[in-house]
């Protein structure tokens, strides 16, 4: 056995207070730069690399053309395609553009809803990856009153 | 955390509708006094179905108060639904649901 030296029991000491400091959140699967990202393509960038990107019509997305209260707008996304990994929505003039991103099972169905905030008018972007590329679809939502301020 | 599920299976697709409550705090409001009230919100909810992954969100500061998600997988009547929740300060949920 490795002799037990003060400076090494130290360093041992430090690397464990590093570790009890970083997980505060539980999986630490958490993309924090991603969702810290405040531009568009900054934040897909962080979220899937160079991975390529295509308009799809295999991607449907549904939100309300004019959310009257940015509190809550609620966004579908669904998809047809096959082998479907995840699904992310982006809004693209909010503070953070990433909203949310849902990995989904091999049993899936990718049909996923969710509420969101938006802070003004702006286009809501669906990414829906599946073998390796990002389908993408995109509409405008109106939004009369903003949902990140107070 | 409070959690609230619903699922339903027909067709042998089953449909589960949640609702975390949660006041998703994004660090851009203000309390009476004028302090920033600071960032709370969740990070991840996850859904296991019979051992699988069948939902895997990741939030962001855009999610609504209340977060509201619905989503479907393949299975049957009595499976059971397993969710799980963690927030930014490290606070979690849990809740089971049996398939209807």
């Amino acid at each position: 056995m490795m002799k037990q030296t003060r400076r090494g029991f130290l360093k041992k000491l430090s690397y464990l207070a590093i570790l009890a400091a970083i997980p505060r959140v539980a999986w630490a699967s958490w993309n924090a730069k991603a969702f810290a990202a405040d531009e568009l393509q900054k934040a897909i960038k962080e979220k899937f690399g160079d991975m390529p990107v295509i308009d799809s019509d295999a991607v449907t997305l549904k939100a309300p053309n004019i959310a009257e209260n940015g509190k809550v707008v609620p966004i579908s996304v669904k998809s047809s395609l096959e082998n479907v990994a995840s699904i992310s929505v982006f809004v693209a003039d909010n503070p953070y553009p990433l909203a949310t991103s849902v990995k989904l099972g091999k049993s899936s169905i990718a049909d996923i809803s969710v509420r969101i905030r938006m802070a003004k008018t702006s286009n809501v972007i669906a990414l829906v990856e599946a073998d390796g590329k990002l389908h993408r679809t995109s509409q405008q939502v109106k939004v009369t009153i903003g949902g990140c301020g107070g | 955390m409070k959690i609230k599920i619903k699922a339903k299976e027909k067709d042998g697709i089953v449909k589960v509708k949640m609702l975390v409550k949660h006041p998703m705090e994004n660090g851009r409001r203000k309390d009476a006094q004028g302090e920033l009230i600071k960032v709370h919100h969740l990070t991840e909810v996850k859904a296991e179905h019979e051992g699988n992954v069948v939902f895997h969100g990741e939030f962001g500061m855009a999610v609504s108060k209340n977060p509201f998600m619905a989503f479907a997988f393949k299975g049957a009547k009595g499976d059971k639904l397993s969710v799980s929740s963690v927030d930014n300060q490290g606070l979690t949920g849990q809740a089971d649901v049996i398939v209807k």
